[in-house]
């Protein structure tokens, strides 16, 4: 990989290589210092670190000084009618200057509704309203931060009966007006076609993998709903699924190796545990070629 | 059809009331509307919520145990939801709420227990600072003494009690062992501070919370001392200063007439 210039408070470079990374998690800050492991990079919540000061900060500046960076937001409400919260958006703009990840991304949902924060990412309608909403606030948050943003596809419970557009239409139709990229999650992929009765491999197939500069795997809860259909719960807390990982598998002979990162945020492992997840994924992106964003990076 | 601002609004309102009738057209894979997956959302967001208290308040959590917290802070949510993404922020009217909440009221120490972990979450995520150190005092001449403002270090929060409630925090948090308290043995107040990596929670003796409170309205040293000495007739005010610049309660000052505040 070649390495960025022009950086000056960071010393690991901030281009995420083509590999396994996982979510930071402060339960495993003292692991990864003491007994650096060979991971990819390391992505954070951008929500956990917008405090003023303190022990959060003082990790992940360690961290980062050692390790690419991936900063993914939990709460920007791009899916909202409202107006983005701008406090919250130049938080966003703050974190991306002070620790310069390599990558940004945040999810198709809503979680502000009025003042109250939800605190889940909650699914919208395929419409054109919601369409062009998603676009404007897309492209607000690439002009006020200054990059390109990922955006994540969801994982989703229901459908709306007002949708007009396939997820993967839609998301596309939002890529192609904002200029953003795409983060796909594959295990949000498994969820959601098993929750929506849709076939996982045709959504892989049909999805903008050239835009795709990330990947998410976790582990899903599987329940049930009242009429006895499987309903899959995102509950990253959990391995990552057999199914999922030969989801993956395809997607990346489809993509090429992307950088990808395990997701485990409940009831959370240690660190070998952890660890071993990544070498798993890090395992399949080693036989694969190298993706087009590599390629271009490369080249 | 139906517009985004509509949808959303029915979507949110029934979130966060479990009595409320699933909106209309959100639907399962055969097109009928089902409940139990919009379920799936209306846990989220109280599980979610509530969790995060478990995060913050795990003494209350271990006083009144893990049943009654969960129902407690599942009405807390419901009643104070977060009004940003801050969740960091969130949390801080938990203590007022557990003073009004009715299945509590045998506890009565409960909500200042509340108010030291709120402070402890604060003070953890406060802005770094460097303390003053215990030297600088000395270099200031005496008859300015009386006259200078101390700034508070920003991660300084002051907890006060009715009840001995340093003494039931400390049983309760971790690696503590709970033993019977005396109750109408006097209250304790609490400073709670984050000179450096750790937050450390200290008892403040007599008087020492009104006059820390007034040097943090920007009191000068005499004004805060007076309040001090009104809070408390044997409030001592060198021993209070000792102690408090040795937690690293402060972080800089400024003398009479001058024009910048000094730093260490």
């Amino acid at each position: 990989m070649p390495e960025t210039t022009g950086l000056h408070s960071q010393a690991a470079p901030a281009t995420i290589p083509a590999r396994a990374g996982v979510g930071l998690k402060p339960q495993h800050y003292r692991d990864i210092l003491e007994g650096a492991p060979d991971i990819g990079f390391f992505e954070v919540h951008a929500e956990n670190y917008m405090g003023e000061g303190g022990p959060p900060h003082r990790y992940l500046t360690a961290i980062r000084e050692r390790y690419p960076l991936s900063l993914h937001g939990v709460g920007l409400s791009i899916g909202a009618e409202r107006p983005l919260d701008r406090d919250h958006l130049l938080r966003l703009k703050h974190l991306n200057e002070r620790y310069e990840p390599g990558l940004f991304s945040e999810h198709l949902a809503w979680s502000t509704h009025d003042t109250t924060y939800l605190n889940d990412l909650l699914p919208v309608p395929y419409t054109k309203e919601t369409l062009a909403r998603v676009s404007e606030h897309i492209e607000e948050v690439q002009e006020t931060v200054g990059r390109q943003m990922l955006l994540e596809n969801p994982s989703t419970y229901l459908a709306f009966t007002e949708s007009t557009y396939s997820e993967i239409d839609f998301i596309s139709e939002v890529a192609k007006r904002s200029g953003c990229g795409l983060l796909l999650d594959v295990n949000n992929v498994y969820v959601s076609s098993t929750n929506q009765e849709w076939d996982p491999v045709a959504y892989v197939d049909a999805f903008p993998l050239q835009l795709v500069k990330e990947i998410h795997l976790g582990g899903h809860a599987p329940e049930k709903d009242e009429a006895g259909r499987p309903l899959l719960i995102d509950a990253h807390d959990r391995e990552v699924d057999r199914i999922v990982w030969g989801l993956f598998e395809h997607t990346i002979a489809s993509a090429g190796a992307v950088p990808t990162l395990v997701e485990w945020d409940a009831n959370v492992p240690d660190w070998p545990t952890l660890n071993a997840e990544a070498d798993l994924a890090e395992a399949v992106l080693a036989r694969a070629e190298p993706g087009d964003m590599q390629r271009a990076a490369a080249g | 059809m139906l517009p985004l601002a509509e949808r959303q609004r029915g979507f949110a309102a029934a979130l966060l009331d479990s009595e409320a009738d699933v909106p209309p057209g959100l639907v399962g894979p055969d097109g009928v509307p089902s409940a139990r997956r919009f379920a799936v959302y209306r846990n989220n967001v109280a599980a979610g919520l509530s969790e995060s208290m478990t995060i913050t308040f795990p003494a209350v959590r271990r006083i009144v145990g893990e049943e009654f917290f969960t129902a407690m802070a599942r009405a807390y949510v419901l009643a104070d939801p977060p009004r940003s993404p801050m969740l960091l922020d969130y949390g801080s009217g938990f203590a007022d709420f557990i003073a009004s909440f009715p299945p509590a009221a045998t506890l009565p120490y409960l909500a200042d227990v509340a108010r030291i972990e709120n402070a402890w979450k604060e003070s953890f995520h406060s802005a770094d600072a460097a303390p003053l150190p215990p030297a600088a005092l000395a270099k200031i001449p005496p008859d300015q003494l009386a006259g200078m403002r101390l700034q508070l270090h920003p991660s300084v929060r002051i907890v006060t009690s009715r009840y001995p409630v340093l003494t039931i925090w400390r049983m309760n948090a971790d690696g503590g062992e709970p033993a019977p308290v005396d109750l109408n043995a006097g209250g304790e107040d609490c400073l709670v501070v984050r000179p450096a990596a750790d937050v450390e929670v200290r008892s403040v003796p007599a008087g020492g919370a009104a006059f820390l409170r007034r040097l943090g309205e920007g009191a000068s040293l005499g004004d805060a001392s007076e309040a001090g000495f009104a809070a408390a007739a044997d409030f001592d005010l060198s021993a209070n200063l000792a102690g408090l610049i040795s937690a690293g309660a402060f972080c800089g000052y400024t003398l009479e007439g001058a024009a910048a505040p000094e730093k260490e």
